[in-house]
C-alpha cells in the first residue's frame, strides 16, 4: 500500500503513530507541508523557529540515496546559517573556486570565481544533497529539544486534498492506515512531479528539454584537483554532448554525461556501460569505484500562481530548472527563506494575508530569472539550430585566443539570489550615493562587523540599521518590531560595510527584512517614514 | 545616445571588401560559415554599445526581406 519509490541514504524520521490518527474529528494545524524534502524540512524549520506549529507529512521515512543538487551556493549556506545548521554545511563540503572549460580535445580557458573578500560563506561549496538534507532535519531535532513545534511524520503519504476558503483537508494513509487531518495553511514542497499540483489539476507550463543526463558518482583515489572541468562536445568516446567532472565530499566525483535523447534507458545504465563511458574518459589505470548513477531529464517551467487560497506551492513544485547552473535546490531554500516569516506574521495575526501574495510576486520573479538562465545556458550547452552550434563554436574557438569571447561561454550561470525590484514591498530607496547592490529588495551582501559578520546580526526580524549614525532604537507598527542596531566605524574594521552599503554617502539607516533583504534606505532618521516603510514590508502598503 | 552609422565609414570600400571576399578563399562552405560567425563576434565586441548593436541586429535582418 505504501511502496517505497526509492532507497534511503538516511532513515531520519521514522513512522510513529501520532495522536491525530485516534482523534474523533479532524485535528486541525496551523500549517502543514507536504514533502520532508530539502524546501519542506526548511520550511517547516523557518515556522517552527518563529514558534509556528508546522507538521510535514512524506510518504518515506528519511532521504533518499543520491547526491542529486550537489552545488550550494553562499546565499543558501546564509539562509541556513541564519537558521542555525550553516557552519556544519561547510564543513562538510567542498569549497572550490577554479573551473576549467573544454572544447573537444583543447582546453578554452580557466576561471576563477574569485569570490569577493568579507564574507562568512564561500562563493559555493559541493555537498551531497543527503548531507545537505541530513543537517537540515538536525537541526529540527535541535530546535525540537528546546521547544520548536515541528513535527515530521514519516510514512505518512497525502492521497487527496479538499481545498476550502480557509481551510484544507488532508486524507493521509500510514502503515496504520488511513486518518484525516486539516490545515490552515498547505505548503506543497512535493517535489518536480508533484503530487498535490496533480491532486488540484493545477497547470505546470514550460519548455521541455529532450535530452538526458547520465549522472555517475564515483570513488577514486587518482589526484584530480578541486575544480569543476566543463566539457563542450568531449571527445571521449559516447560521452555525449557535453560533460561535467566535480568534486563531492568522501573522496566522490560526480560526473555527468550529457547523451540526447533516444537513448535505451535501462541498457545505458547498465554498469558495464557506465563504465565504458568513464574509462574512455578517465584513461586506463584509474581506479574507481562507482557509488550511484542515475539518468534524468529536465525541464524548464514553472505554475502560473505559487498561490491558490491557503495552498501554497514551493521549490520544485512550483518551478524547475535546467540543472546549468544550479538554481534548483538554491532557489527552493530561498523560497523557503521569502515564505517563512510572511506566513508567520499572517499566522500571528501580525500582518494581512495580502503579504502572501507578496511571495508569489517576489518568487515567481526570481523563478522567471532562474529559467531565463538556465535556458539560455541549455541552449549554449545544446545549440537548437545548425546555425546557433555554429556561433556556439565560434564563440569557444574565439574564447580560447581572446578574452572578450569568455563571457559568451555559458556552460551554466551559477546561482546568485535575485533583487527583488519591483515588489510592493519595498519602500524608499532615498540615500543617495549608496551603491545600486543594497538598494530595497536586493539581499543584504555580508561584511565583517566586529569580529563577526554582519548577517550573523540581521534576520529572523525586522532590523533597523544604522550606519555611521544612531538607528533611533526600536520602531514598532501594526504588532511588528523593527530592532535597532547601530554600526559605528570601528565596527567595520575593513571598510567593507561601509563601502557596500554606504558608497559615496556618510551614513544612512537601512530597513531589513526578517529574510535578509532590504526593505528601504534613508540618508536621515525619520521615524514616521521607517513606521511607514515597516508598514509596506508588511504588506500594509 | 549612439546610433548605428548607415552612412559610408569606411575609407576604401573596394579594398576592405576584397579583403573580406578573399578571407574566405579555399574555405569549405562550413568554414566560410564559421569564420563569418567568428567575424561578427569579433566586431560585435568592438561596438559594445547595446543599443547601436540592436539597432545592427534589426538592420541586418530588415534588409534580408523582399516582401515590401
Amino acid at each position: 500500500m505504501l511502496d517505497d519509490r526509492y532507497d534511503l541514504a538516511f532513515r531520519l524520521y521514522p513512522y510513529a503513530r501520532s495522536p491525530d490518527q485516534d482523534a474523533a474529528a479532524p485535528v486541525r494545524h496551523p500549517v502543514v507541508v507536504m514533502g520532508a524534502g530539502p524546501i519542506g524540512i526548511a520550511t517547516a524549520l523557518d515556522l517552527g523557529l518563529q514558534g509556528v506549529p508546522v507538521v510535514v507529512l512524506d510518504d518515506h521515512e528519511g532521504v533518499g540515496q543520491g547526491s542529486r543538487a550537489i552545488c550550494f551556493a553562499k546565499r543558501t549556506l546564509e539562509i541556513c546559517a541564519r537558521w542555525g545548521c550553516g557552519q556544519e554545511m561547510l564543513d562538510k563540503g567542498v569549497v572550490w573556486n577554479l573551473g576549467k572549460v573544454f572544447h573537444a580535445d583543447r582546453k578554452v580557458f580557466e576561471f576563477n570565481l574569485l569570490p569577493e573578500a568579507g564574507h562568512r560563506y564561500p562563493a559555493f561549496i559541493n555537498l551531497q544533497q543527503p548531507h545537505f538534507e541530513r543537517f537540515l532535519v538536525e537541526r529540527v531535532r535541535r530546535a525540537q529539544d528546546v521547544g520548536a513545534p515541528i513535527e515530521i511524520r514519516g510514512r505518512n503519504r497525502v492521497d487527496a486534498v479538499a481545498v476550502a476558503d480557509d481551510h484544507v483537508t488532508l486524507d493521509i494513509t500510514t502503515p496504520d492506515g488511513p486518518y484525516r487531518i486539516a490545515a490552515d495553511w498547505l505548503i506543497g514542497c512535493d517535489g518536480a512531479s508533484s503530487p498535490l499540483r496533480r491532486m488540484m489539476g493545477l497547470d505546470f507550463e514550460g519548455r521541455v528539454f529532450q535530452d538526458n543526463f547520465l549522472i555517475a558518482d564515483i570513488r577514486m583515489e587518482a589526484e584530480f584537483p578541486t575544480e569543476r572541468w566543463f566539457w563542450f562536445e568531449p571527445p571521449f568516446r559516447d560521452a555525449g554532448a557535453s560533460c561535467l567532472l566535480h568534486r563531492q565530499p568522501d573522496g566522490i566525483w560526480r560526473v555527468d554525461f550529457q547523451i540526447g535523447w533516444d537513448i535505451d534507458r535501462a541498457a545505458e545504465l547498465r554498469e558495464e556501460n557506465i563504465r565504458a563511458r568513464l574509462d574512455a574518459m578517465l584513461g586506463a589505470g584509474v581506479g574507481y569505484e562507482i557509488v550511484w548513477s542515475s539518468i534524468y531529464t529536465f525541464q524548464c517551467r514553472r505554475m502560473t500562481r505559487f498561490r491558490h487560497g491557503r495552498v501554497v506551492f514551493a521549490g520544485d513544485a512550483a518551478h524547475q530548472v535546467s540543472p546549468f547552473g544550479a538554481r534548483g535546490a538554491n532557489s527552493g531554500i530561498q523560497d523557503a527563506d521569502n515564505l517563512g516569516w510572511k506566513l508567520g506574521l499572517v499566522l500571528q495575526g501580525r500582518a494581512p494575508e495580502a503579504l502572501v501574495d507578496s511571495y508569489c510576486t517576489e518568487r515567481r520573479h526570481a523563478a522567471d530569472e532562474n529559467i531565463l538562465n538556465s535556458t539560455r545556458a541549455t541552449d549554449f550547452i545544446t545549440p537548437k539550430s545548425a546555425t546557433s552550434h555554429l556561433f556556439r563554436n565560434a564563440v569557444l574557438d574565439l574564447a580560447a585566443h581572446h578574452a572578450f569571447a569568455r563571457p559568451f561561454v555559458n556552460s551554466g550561470r551559477l546561482s546568485v539570489p535575485c533583487a527583488y525590484d519591483d515588489t510592493p514591498l519595498n519602500g524608499p530607496d532615498a540615500l543617495p550615493g549608496s551603491p545600486a547592490r543594497t538598494r530595497p529588495g536586493a539581499p543584504c551582501p555580508d561584511a565583517p562587523l566586529g569580529a563577526g559578520f554582519l548577517l550573523d546580526r540581521l534576520g529572523g526580524r525586522f532590523v533597523l540599521l544604522g550606519i555611521g549614525t544612531d538607528a533611533p532604537g526600536d520602531i514598532a507598527s501594526g504588532g511588528v518590531m523593527a530592532e535597532a542596531l547601530t554600526v559605528a566605524a570601528h565596527d567595520d574594521p575593513t571598510g567593507a560595510l561601509a563601502e557596500r552599503y554606504l558608497g559615496e554617502a556618510r551614513r544612512g539607516v537601512y530597513l531589513v527584512r526578517p529574510d535578509q533583504h532590504v526593505a528601504a534606505r534613508w540618508d536621515h532618521v525619520d521615524t514616521d517614514a521607517i513606521r511607514s516603510a515597516l508598514d509596506r514590508a508588511c504588506g500594509r502598503g | 545616445m549612439a546610433d548605428l552609422v548607415t552612412t559610408p565609414n569606411i575609407a576604401d570600400a573596394d579594398a576592405f571588401y576584397a579583403d573580406l571576399i578573399a578571407l574566405h578563399d579555399g574555405l569549405t562552405e562550413e568554414e566560410s560559415a564559421a569564420l563569418n560567425a567568428r567575424l561578427i563576434l569579433v566586431l560585435a565586441n568592438h561596438v559594445g554599445d547595446a543599443q547601436v548593436l540592436r539597432q545592427a541586429l534589426d538592420a541586418a535582418r530588415a534588409a534580408g526581406r523582399r516582401d515590401g
